[in-house]
């Protein structure tokens, strides 16, 4: 079904991080960006369609004006919004936001962070856009923050800080961005596998919780109202978000699940895990009985490698792209 | 070993660690590692430690990697302190410290979540990026292949607590299972095995963390001249941090015996030099990235003996400088004299 393309080289090797790849496709420059986050770099190539043209970047983690202190990322994802595209960088100090390129630093967040380190872990993770100019970052104390972006500049304000979690926050997600309506655009996963519901809009309401069972929920998705949620356990499951049914559960992996990604187009799902497989599944929804049905596809096997990213690079599902602990390249795959 | 050990799991030294901190930098643990090793009559030459610090990190890189589930960090953990425990076994002193520190790791860990634990083995992780140095008994016992990389298995058991892939279930609007389907899982696992015991004394079930030689061998490592990539992350800030940290955990190491010159032999773990550049450039027909390094660690308790008498022997030898000129060297020239 799909088949191993060129792989990417990359400047470093990528790190052990939930969702540790990004994906931006550039249509109108017959681009692709990616991101991959090592250690305090997120190495950034853009990759031409043609396959003849890459360039390397790399950002650091670090607050503007301060010559030396990095610290580790958590994450780094591009959201993009109806009048513009922007990449995101979490980690133990702050979140960073970019021009979608990484050109510029169009803003930054400083975490409260103590002088000395506590037992608690401080950082930023789970990162989504969400509505026509919200972008949304999960912190380890389990809130939410919300950034109010405007259409250009770098006029960016917190707005909001959502709180429906008590463990720290794994991923974010959303759908329905720009004209759509929908009852719940976005979801949030955290630590102890609990999903929150949520509306944006100018105060953002909280819709559900669907509890976990005190396992993680390292990579949450939303698609025609299903939350699909990948756990440490290696299960996949889908509820249906505002109410919270459990449409299907699958024992999709021997080891925690790292990454989920769907194609909204096609309907297809990736999920990606520490056991080195990466499998590719179709979802459909039935209308007459309001349940989801999961059907598998196809397995990829990166040998010896404990995946941590893997996304489709385009709506369909025609390919996708895949990272792997301790491996300097994005490998790639393409429907055959 | 008593010395090491007692060095080790000293009281002020264990608080020392197990406060909340960064990661350590290679260049950090690799002094801390060094003065472990010193606080016995043994002495290593900076080419052996460096072999030493090599195949110290490549096994600690293997357990952490292979770890099943986040929380069996602790059980590996336990693994080698029970190992420890028996090592010192004639020691009343040492295995009370051993106990105590087992105590404490138990106190400060057990209420992590597997999220928490998850988290920690992603930044040691981060830790061992990059590092493929190659371990005879590794590639041996086929845990490592020729690229430097462990084999991860798709077959065996799963980790405990996790169901074996293959199943989809479908549920009704009311919970109710309603479909079951399977799907091929593309390796063939099996079911867990039973748990294992997190408490001060038990079965821990799982191997990682247990001894890996069962048959006395030399070892040898090969070492690829590019493979370790330095990722030299420390700003100036980050650095004097650093250095204030190591200056705690030295000032808190005593040494059982303080090594003195006269009691101690230097112990150079390769052969002549003449001889490794022989054996260098013959490697280099078939393998042009790689110098090959014989370490023999002979356990041979008739050749122990005998080393211990020559060693009587030995005169007194300055110490070759073991850091390399960077920052800081003052200081941490100071604290040796600690």
């Amino acid at each position: 079904m799909y088949h191993k393309e060129k792989s990417i080289q990359i400047k470093n090797s990528a790190s052990a991080l939930y969702n540790n790849l990004g994906v931006l496709r550039i249509a109108p420059r017959s681009l692709t960006y990616f991101t991959v986050v090592h250690a305090n770099v997120v190495n950034m190539v853009s990759a031409s369609w043609d396959g003849l043209n890459y360039s390397h970047r790399q950002l650091q983690s670090k607050e503007p004006n301060v010559a030396t202190s990095t610290s580790l990322i958590m994450q780094a994802a591009f959201c993009a919004l109806p009048s513009r595209d922007l990449l995101v960088v979490t980690s133990q100090k702050g979140i960073q936001i970019y021009e979608s390129d990484g050109s510029t630093m169009v803003y930054w967040h400083a975490l409260d962070t103590p002088d000395t380190p506590t037992d608690q872990a401080v950082f930023a993770r789970g990162i989504s856009a969400v509505g026509n100019s919200y972008i949304c970052v999960g912190d380890s104390s389990g809130s939410i923050l919300v950034f109010d972006v405007p259409s250009k500049g770098s006029n960016i304000t917190l707005s909001d800080v959502l709180k429906g979690h008590k463990k720290s926050i794994t991923d974010i997600a959303s759908e329905c961005s720009g004209s759509q309506d929908c009852i719940a655009d976005l979801i949030s996963a955290d630590d102890g596998g609990n999903l929150c519901v949520w509306k944006s809009g100018e105060e953002f309401q909280r819709f559900n919780n669907i509890p976990g069972f005190d396992i993680s929920c390292t990579s949450v998705k939303l698609w025609k109202g299903t939350a699909v949620a990948g756990y440490g356990t290696g299960q996949i499951r889908l509820y249906e978000a505002v109410t919270g049914i459990l449409h299907a559960e699958v024992n999709a992996h021997a080891r925690w699940i790292y990454s989920l990604d769907i194609a909204p187009f096609s309907g297809l799902l990736l999920s990606a895990a520490e056991d080195s497989l990466v499998r590719v599944w179709h979802l459909s929804i039935k209308p007459e009985s309001l349940s989801v049905e999961v059907a598998h596809l196809h397995n990829e096997c990166v040998t010896d490698t404990q995946i941590c990213g893997a996304k489709f690079c385009d709506g369909d599902g025609h390919a996708f792209a895949v990272t792997g602990y301790d491996l300097s390249e994005i490998i790639r795959y393409t429907q055959s | 070993m008593n010395g090491i050990v007692g060095a080790m799991f000293s009281k002020d030294f264990m608080d020392e660690l197990l406060k909340p901190q960064q990661l350590y930098s290679h260049r950090t643990l690799k002094t801390v590692l060094t003065r472990i090793a010193h606080a016995s009559i043994m002495r290593l030459n900076p080419a052996s430690m460096d072999r030493l610090y090599e195949l110290v990190v490549m096994a600690f890189k293997y357990q952490i990697f292979l770890c099943p589930r986040p929380k069996d960090l602790l059980l590996i953990t336990y693994n080698h302190i029970d190992t420890i425990r028996e090592l010192v076994k004639d020691t009343p002193v040492v295995v009370n410290q051993v106990g105590e520190t087992h105590r404490k790791i138990i106190e400060v860990y057990s209420s992590l979540s597997e999220g928490e634990f998850q988290l920690l083995r992603q930044t040691l992780l981060i830790f061992f990026q990059d590092m493929h140095v190659r371990v005879s008994l590794f590639l041996k016992i086929q845990v490592q292949n020729p690229n430097g990389r462990f084999a991860l298995s798709t077959s065996g058991p799963v980790p405990h607590g996790i169901d074996v892939p293959g199943l989809i279930r479908t549920f009704d609007g009311k919970g109710r299972e309603v479909r079951r389907s399977e799907f091929p899982s593309g390796g063939s696992y099996s079911s867990s095995v039973r748990e294992g015991c997190f408490e001060l004394h038990g079965d821990r079930v799982i191997r990682l963390g247990t001894d890996m030689y069962t048959v006395n061998h030399p070892e040898e490592t090969h070492t690829p001249k590019h493979t370790f990539v330095k990722t030299d992350i420390t700003p100036n800030l980050l650095a004097k941090e650093e250095l204030n940290l190591l200056a705690r955990l030295m000032g808190s190491m005593k040494a059982e015996k303080e090594p003195k010159a006269e009691t101690g032999f230097w112990i150079n773990l390769f052969t002549t030099d003449q001889e490794e550049e022989e054996a260098g450039a013959s490697g280099l027909a078939e393998e042009p990235l790689f110098e090959v390094i014989h370490i023999q660690a002979m356990q041979d308790e008739q050749v122990t003996t005998e080393l211990a008498r020559i060693a009587g022997q030995f005169a007194e030898e300055e110490p070759p400088g073991n850091l390399n000129s960077s920052k800081g060297d003052d200081l941490l020239a100071m604290m040796d004299d600690l």
